[in-house]
């Protein structure tokens, strides 16, 4: 994670990072929320500060810093993208992946009262990996299942039961 | 001597087989988990943490030490053996650790990084023992006014010190603010930031949030930008040093641990500027046939022991005062809160046992790190070759299973996504990490004392200046705000900045 600083910045061509205007917009929004959340608030008597004051404080300092992030893109500010391991920052951002894995989580996270973890955990190992570029779907759904299977009679040992599902009585 | 006594005392509780037993889980799950590319520390912990549902405290915090050592160690092996370090606190252990593997000295690079982690976690564990008491009866005295000026004084500092950009660090504190806002009020009990759910109004779990954004969010973030080509790991063999190797070895271990151990046990972004600061001042000292840059074993042996020194350092404030300085400080914190514990100055005289257990279990795990981990070394390396798509699909798969078996309700997988989507946007626009995690849990606690330190007052705000402690820090939260910018004017840093761009 070696981030230049902010003098090596300046020496880059002067693009404007135009997504950052959305999270400044994002960041002064949240903020205006959490200010008129807490005008909702009732302040009782004999509490000299309340409820109100903290809310008040982080939001307007969210909106302050929203501004400041704006001001900051339109002077060519430009982010540094954090780097890693098995991170190849040259290459364009790879939507289509990251869509697919968001699109299985909310998979999982939609059927597994109704399937049960055993069945859509191996499901979500073995559609990441399919995401993610694996070309052995049969293995991913074997271990999958080994995983999802193995992690319910796991919690079940430590006195948690997972959710069966369909599979109630199976398990 | 009061504090080895104590300290023999929790060597005992802790030297059951049992114990024993959850000591070495806890190091090889750590270790393993560590050792994963993408993975450090504290995600370990995080992800690790619903395993410990079901143990009480004192046998969980057993793991935790574990895990926490070995995660640590996991991340060294990790930067040595692969070119591209994933966390912060391994970029300097992976300048000359790397070299020193493709000139075939990986053995030795490996054997110095155990070897000077192992000591300098015990020596820090040592001064964690004699100083956390001593803090301790001193915070007991503190009032509220400081000890909102002290947690003030801790996010500050560590939104200013960490990364390039300021004004990131302050909107990725901003952000964990508005996280720990979320929930009931506590004195009122009104729900804020709910948007009228009732699943939210217990608050956000710190747990959900540091699985989101370290877990969720690294692998989304990877996902997008995937190296395709495979990596290039260097194999191994079991590590080793030859005499001379130890001759150079052993002093930038013990610099290494007195630079670490300062910086952990102070909010000044953990091991990242101590490791810095012990590679530039091994390079410096060094001979000039030492091989600086071709892979000095000086260079990882001080990074190593300083960065392991400060982990062992964080424990002081969280033990003294209740207070987290990094991410898995937090976790911890969290994961003691749950167990219905009170973190705080008076931990040490309601808990004592299990204070001294903890500390003896972080010795003992760090001997069982070293002995279980230098001969599974090469076994270790072989993990690092797992392919990618299984690994990024088994974090996915393990960062739901915990965020879901806590309370078995899909609403927390959805909490999951929305945290992971928010650590894949706080990467792409480079915001750290570590202010938004501490801004999560440090602002709920700020609240409280803000409340407290007022009503004392009658809402008047010289309540928040009326002891001398709270005026120091504020002189101080003034002095890191002001003083770079008029370093700037002056061109000091500019010189420090050209030093870390030339190492790096």
């Amino acid at each position: 994670m070696s981030e230049p600083e902010s003098d090596t910045e300046a020496r880059q061509p002067p693009a404007v990072d135009r997504s950052q205007y959305i999270l400044a917009a994002a960041l002064l929004a949240v903020g205006v929320y959490t200010i008129i959340d807490a005008r909702g608030l009732n302040v009782g008597f004999g509490d000299p500060v309340g409820p109100r004051v903290f809310p008040y404080l982080i939001g307007t300092g969210m909106v302050v810093l929203a501004v400041l992030l704006a001001i900051a893109t339109a002077r060519g500010d430009v982010a540094q993208a954090e780097a890693g391991e098995d991170i190849d920052l040259t290459t364009p951002p790879d939507w289509p992946t990251v869509g697919k894995l968001v699109g299985i989580l909310v998979l999982n996270l939609l059927l597994v009262n109704l399937l049960g973890w055993a069945i859509t955990g191996a499901l979500l190992f073995a559609g990441s990996a399919w995401a993610l570029g694996s070309r052995t779907p049969l293995r991913d759904v074997l271990v999958g299942v080994v995983l999802a299977v193995g992690g319910w009679y796991f919690f079940y040992a430590l006195g948690v039961p997972l959710t069966p599902g369909i599979l109630d009585g199976i398990l | 001597m009061d504090t080895l006594n104590l300290l023999a005392d929790g060597l005992q509780s802790a030297f059951t087989l049992e114990n024993l037993m959850y000591a070495a889980i806890g190091v090889l799950l750590g270790t393993f988990v560590g050792v994963l590319p993408g993975i450090g520390p504290a995600m370990a912990v995080a992800l690790l943490l619903p395993i410990t549902s079901g143990l009480d405290v004192t046998q969980s915090m057993i793991i935790f030490a574990g895990i926490y050592y070995g995660g640590m160690y996991g991340g060294s092996t990790t930067s040595i053996l692969l070119n591209t370090p994933g966390e912060s606190a391994s970029v300097m252990t992976a300048i000359e650790g790397n070299k020193m593997a493709k000139r075939g000295r990986a053995a030795q690079a490996l054997a110095t990084a155990a070897i000077g982690s192992f000591i300098a976690g015990t020596i820090g564990t040592l001064l964690v023992a004699f100083f956390t008491p001593a803090l301790a009866g001193q915070a007991v005295k503190v009032g509220a006014p400081s000890y909102f000026a002290i947690m003030l004084l801790s996010l500050v500092l560590v939104t200013s010190v960490l990364g390039a950009s300021r004004l990131r660090g302050f909107i990725g504190l901003f952000m964990g603010l508005t996280i720990g806002l979320v929930g009931l009020d506590l004195s009122t009990g009104q729900a804020r930031l709910t948007g009228g759910s009732l699943e939210l109004a217990d608050g956000i779990g710190i747990v959900v949030v540091a699985v989101g954004v370290f877990a969720l969010g690294e692998a989304l973030w990877t996902a997008a930008h995937l190296r395709r080509k495979p990596v290039d790991v260097i194999p191994v063999g079991r590590p080793f040093m030859g005499r001379d190797d130890w001759g150079r070895s052993w002093k930038p271990w013990l610099r290494g641990t007195a630079l670490g151990f300062p910086f952990g046990a102070v909010p000044a972004g953990g091991a990242e500027t101590p490791t810095f600061l012990s590679y530039i001042t091994e390079r410096k000292l060094a001979k000039p046939d030492a091989g600086f840059g071709e892979g000095a074993i000086e260079g990882v042996a001080g990074p190593e022991a300083a960065n392991n020194a400060s982990a062992a350092g964080m424990f002081v404030p969280l033990l003294a005062l209740g207070l987290p300085v990094t991410a898995t400080a937090s976790i911890l914190l969290a994961a003691l809160t749950s167990y219905g514990i009170v973190p705080g100055p008076t931990l040490m005289t309601d808990q004592p046992d299990l204070v001294w257990t903890l500390l003896a279990s972080l010795l003992i795990g760090n001997t069982l790190l070293l002995l279980i981990n230098l001969p599974l070394a090469p076994l270790w390396a072989r993990l690092l070759r797992i392919p990618r798509p299984q690994l990024y699909a088994g974090i996915l798969f393990f960062a739901s299973l915990g965020a879901y078996s806590v309370n078995q309700d899909p609403f927390d997988l959805a909490l999951l996504l929305a945290f992971g989507l928010l650590g894949f946007a706080i990467r792409r626009f480079g915001i750290p990490v570590l202010p938004l995690i501490l801004g999560v849990i440090l602002g709920p606690l700020m609240e409280v004392k803000l409340r407290e330190a007022l009503d004392l007052s009658g809402g008047d705000i010289s309540g928040l200046f009326n002891e001398p402690l709270a005026i120091l820090c504020y002189v101080l939260i003034v002095l890191v705000l002001v003083a770079p910018i008029v370093l700037r004017r002056f061109g000091t840093p500019a010189q420090v900045l050209e030093e870390k761009e030339t190492v790096r």
